[in-house]
């Protein structure tokens, strides 16, 4: 967990990466760079922070950043050279604005769609921006030939003032400019907002089920990647004297991509390694040894073995050697967990007590009398199928409820139906007075309605402290909200939840283990924990005891009691055994309508429901 | 400007570029729909398939040769690839597959550059489709005309193969549910390699027969493939029809608009894609299913 190095060892990052700053220049001229190259892998590795961001952590692969590079490039350099702007830093800031509006209305489209739909209208949106810049907006931005003329920065200090023209000033202007880029870039992935990121990377579907906005936070990855290209667009125009019309090309976008999986995808700094890498071999190459146009050649081969073999590129192969080597060089056998050194955020569990489950939440106003759900002729039809006809179904505020039926019955199409995952075909839901049937998972999930999936939906690249986190996060941010520079340990009251609500469903010693590490049983408890974290005043659990041993069933059951306790729940499960022993009333279901409601003593006496299941029972 | 017989002379570039368009978005859909991968190498592959034909040319001076050799070493070099990269990507993220392919696509372009050079390549239409031809109200190039007959056999070829052979059978049972038709007992990596294989030969047949009309380039394919992506996006992808409706749309709204103004052609291509995304999300003949 990164937030979790923060402090000490936090800094240290920032510390390496500005001494390597500072003492590149005296080292790396001596194996060829100069000084207009290394400007070059700052421009570059600056563009590269904000895709990092983008791919590296949000998922989102676009090939369309070169639209945004050239944006606040061209209009940094028109405000510089044509409008007579004196102030560059002005001049560079407005390009960026300019970048993330771009990255906005671009983003509301091409996000409309996932996957190779994005990957596809990003290309095509940034083909256009480059088709505008070369001939309708020509006269702003010189079409073919750029804009040239544009003017260093002045800094004044009172005593001296400098002016940066080119070589090493212009280094350290564009170093100070890359390391706060990148300073930023590590506050916001340490943010909840960056954790939300890689949660929604990880599997959308359920970032939005725990009460995320989903599409609200790809598209402000996109806007900040947008606004990075922006600044680099504009300094690559600083840099030169020169704002190229190359900069909108898709080659722009496809170097980025390359350099940035070269170096080392989500590692924020790997991008500066790989335009390190790019420009020098494209120097060397075809200056020192006259392989002329070879050099792309050997790194597009590069390129396809890195996919290919090291996913992770130069800086992630070199960390996870770094980590093997430390976790060898440690006694073996006690090879410290990944989550080590996460115990001063979240305070070392005391493994006694029998915690409390994290309280139902309150309503806020003066309780609304009457049950907390109600539902009105609910149905669904898939074509001629009827999945689910007519149910009414209504439950008292701190009921345990059981609902069974024969498989096909229709109760998990109910459940999404209760949990807006699908919209009902006729008829009404409300929830706590409030009506919402058309309303969407994850508002649904904010009003405090949860539910835990019959097959697991867990962000399986994560821990389990961070999975609750997550969860956690959504009922104590609300579904969107802008915090990119906070800490989550300053979120009040997170870390009791997260660290309660683990030791609930008894992950607390497991918390920071991979999720790919876990046993069956405690991946279904994290399941249900995952809803739990959210703090629902009506929770839903779809088959909570499935494909468990025995002993799993047994403790499992002891949790479920446990966390009904001052908030209303509702269990499907075929184990009718465990259902009758926890739940005060039964509902079955057959062929999508409601067979019977009753007590369980009720429901096995009742003729129907034995004939439901054994299937024609004479008396 | 706007007279009759120039508002037939460009409608008819567009049905020639449509027809172009639309085989090349036909190779790439019908590899994402079957495969699930998006061949981010398919504008590499159209330009292959221009330089082997040329190459054939060179040695032959036969036109027929020239199409062959270029279709053939495509279709071998998508065999090629399916088998030794794209094969282990079935079970990765789309992210995986697309940055291989693209990776894969550099390699091809430099390849090919670092063998023949940047200058362009060219190569004469055949004798029987030289020269122009009358068509009453205006006189347009033969071989032109030409290229859209040999297109639409093409076109109908390949609709023949998917849609009326035990192969096609299976591939479109194989894009409903790839491990039911496993499990049938029926190879199902032998048949993607197939495909794999016959949807870069589109691309590599409409990089040769493209050639007497545009001369080549190793960068010719990096903007095919944009207006490849913005035909499919139209006309849905994994749609074999909507790959030949969205061609034939992009040809006509590229030489229409240039027609008026030159600059907006581009511009004006995209707009109708944002247009179809913001109406019709899926495409215009887009299938719900798979996307």
């Amino acid at each position: 967990m990164i937030e979790a190095r923060r402090g000490i060892r936090g800094l240290a990052f920032e510390g390496w990466t500005a001494l390597a700053l500072v003492v590149a220049p005296f080292v790396l001229p001596k194996i060829g760079f100069v000084p207009d190259t290394m400007n070059r892998v700052l421009v570059f590795g600056l563009f590269g922070v904000g895709f990092d961001l983008l791919f590296g952590f949000a998922g989102l692969l676009s090939f369309g950043q070169s639209a945004f590079f050239g944006t606040g490039g061209f209009v940094a350099a028109y405000l510089l050279t044509r409008m007579g702007l004196t102030s560059v830093m002005l001049g560079l800031a407005v390009g960026v604005v300019a970048a993330a509006v771009a990255g906005l209305l671009v983003g509301m489209i091409a996000l409309r769609r996932t996957g190779i739909y994005f990957a596809m209208i990003t290309v095509a949106i940034a083909e256009v921006f480059f088709f505008m810049e070369n001939s309708p907006l020509s006269d702003y931005t010189g079409g073919e030939n750029g804009l040239p003329g544009v003017p260093g920065p002045t800094f004044n200090f009172g005593f001296a003032s400098v002016h940066v023209t080119g070589g090493w000033s212009m280094y350290v202007f564009l170093a100070v400019c890359y390391f706060v880029g990148l300073a930023l870039a590590r506050r916001i992935v340490a943010s909840p907002v960056g954790r939300i990121f890689v949660a929604i990377r990880d599997n959308p579907l359920r970032a939005a089920a725990v009460g995320h906005d989903v599409h609200a936070y790809k598209l402000l990855a996109f806007v900040i990647a947008a606004a990075y290209a922006g600044f680099a667009g504009g300094l690559l125009g600083v840099l030169q004297g020169y704002m190229p019309p190359e900069a909108f090309t898709f080659d722009t976008s496809g170097q980025l991509i390359m350099q940035t999986v070269i170096g080392g995808l989500g590692t924020l700094i790997g991008p500066l390694v790989g335009a390190a890498v790019w420009l020098y071999l494209r120097d060397f190459l075809q200056g020192s040894l006259g392989m002329g146009a070879s050099w792309k050649l050997a790194l597009g081969v590069v390129f396809v073995l890195l996919v290919f073999f090291l996913r992770r590129g130069i800086v992630g192969g070199l960390s996870d050697l770094i980590a093997l080597a430390r976790s060898s060089a440690r006694a073996p056998g006690k090879a410290a967990p990944g989550g080590g050194d996460d115990a001063p955020v979240f305070a070392a569990a005391p493994q006694n007590s029998n915690p409390a489950p994290p309280p139902a939440r309150d309503p806020g106003e003066p309780e609304i009398a009457g049950p907390i759900l109600q539902v009105r002729d609910l149905s669904k039809t898939y074509g001629g199928l009827a999945a689910n006809s007519e149910i009414n179904f209504s439950l008292e505020r701190g009921e345990l409820r059981g609902v069974i039926g024969p498989n096909g019955a229709g109760k998990s199409t109910f459940f999404k139906m209760l949990t807006c995952e699908i919209n009902p075909s006729s008829g009404s839901i409300h929830f706590e007075g409030r009506d919402i049937t058309n309303l969407g998972v994850t508002e649904v999930c904010q009003l405090g309605l949860s539910k835990s999936y019959q097959v697991n939906q867990l962000f399986t690249r994560l821990t389990p402290r961070e999975n609750i986190t997550i969860a956690a996060l959504a009922e104590r941010r609300g579904k969107f909200r802008l915090d990119l520079l906070r800490n989550p340990a300053d979120i009040p009251g997170l870390s009791q939840q997260v660290h309660s609500t683990l030791a609930l469903v008894s992950l607390t010693e497991r918390a920071d283990v991979p999720v790919s590490g876990l046993a069956y049983g405690e991946k279904r408890r994290l399941e249900i924990g995952l809803a739990l974290a959210t703090s629902p005043s009506l929770l839903l659990l779809d088959e909570p005891l499935a494909g468990m041993s025995p002993r799993e069933r047994v403790e499992t059951v002891k949790l479920l009691k446990s966390i009904s306790k001052g908030r209303t729940t509702v269990i499907i499960d075929h184990d009718m055994d465990a259902l009758f022993e926890m739940s005060e009333r039964v509902t079955v279901l057959q062929l999508g309508k409601i067979l019977v409601e009753g007590t369980p003593d009720e429901i096995k006496a009742n003729a129907a429901v034995r004939e439901a299941y054994l299937g024609g029972v004479l008396e | 400007m706007l007279s009759l017989p120039n508002f037939a002379a460009q409608a008819f570039n567009g049905l020639v570029l449509g027809a172009l368009l639309a085989l090349i978005a036909s190779g790439l859909t019908i590899i994402y729909g079957t495969l699930g991968v998006l061949n981010l190498a398919h504008g590499a592959m159209f330009m292959v398939g221009g330089y082997a034909g040329v190459v054939a040319y060179q040695y032959t001076g036969s036109y027929l040769v020239a199409v062959a050799a270029g279709s053939l070493f495509v279709m071998a070099l998508g065999l090629l690839m399916e088998r030794v990269v794209i094969r282990h990507f079935y079970d990765r993220p789309p992210e995986d597959q697309i940055l291989v392919t693209f990776g894969l696509g550099i390699v091809y372009v430099e390849l090919v550059r670092l063998t023949f050079g940047s200058l362009s390549q060219s190569m004469p239409p055949p004798s029987w489709a030289a020269g122009i031809t009358s068509l009453g109200f205006m006189i347009y190039p033969t071989y032109r005309l030409a290229v859209v007959g040999i297109v639409a056999v093409a076109l109908l070829a390949l609709y023949l193969v998917l849609y009326r052979s035990r192969l096609g059978m299976i591939v479109r049972a194989g894009i409903e549910d790839a491990v039911m038709v496993d499990s049938l007992g029926i190879d199902v990596y032998r048949v993607f390699m197939i495909v794999f294989g016959i949807g870069a030969m589109a691309a590599g047949f409409a990089g040769i027969v493209n050639v007497p009309i545009a001369p080549i380039t190793p960068d010719v394919g990096e903007s095919i493939l944009v207006e490849t992506f913005v035909v499919v996006v139209i006309g849905g992808v994994g749609s074999f029809p909507g790959a030949v409706l969205g061609g034939l749309i992009a040809g006509e709204i590229l030489s229409l608009t240039s027609m008026v103004d030159p600059a907006y052609s581009q511009v004006m291509l995209f707009l109708v894609m944002t247009f179809v995304l913001v109406v019709r999300p899926r495409g215009l003949l887009g299938e719900q299913g798979r996307a």
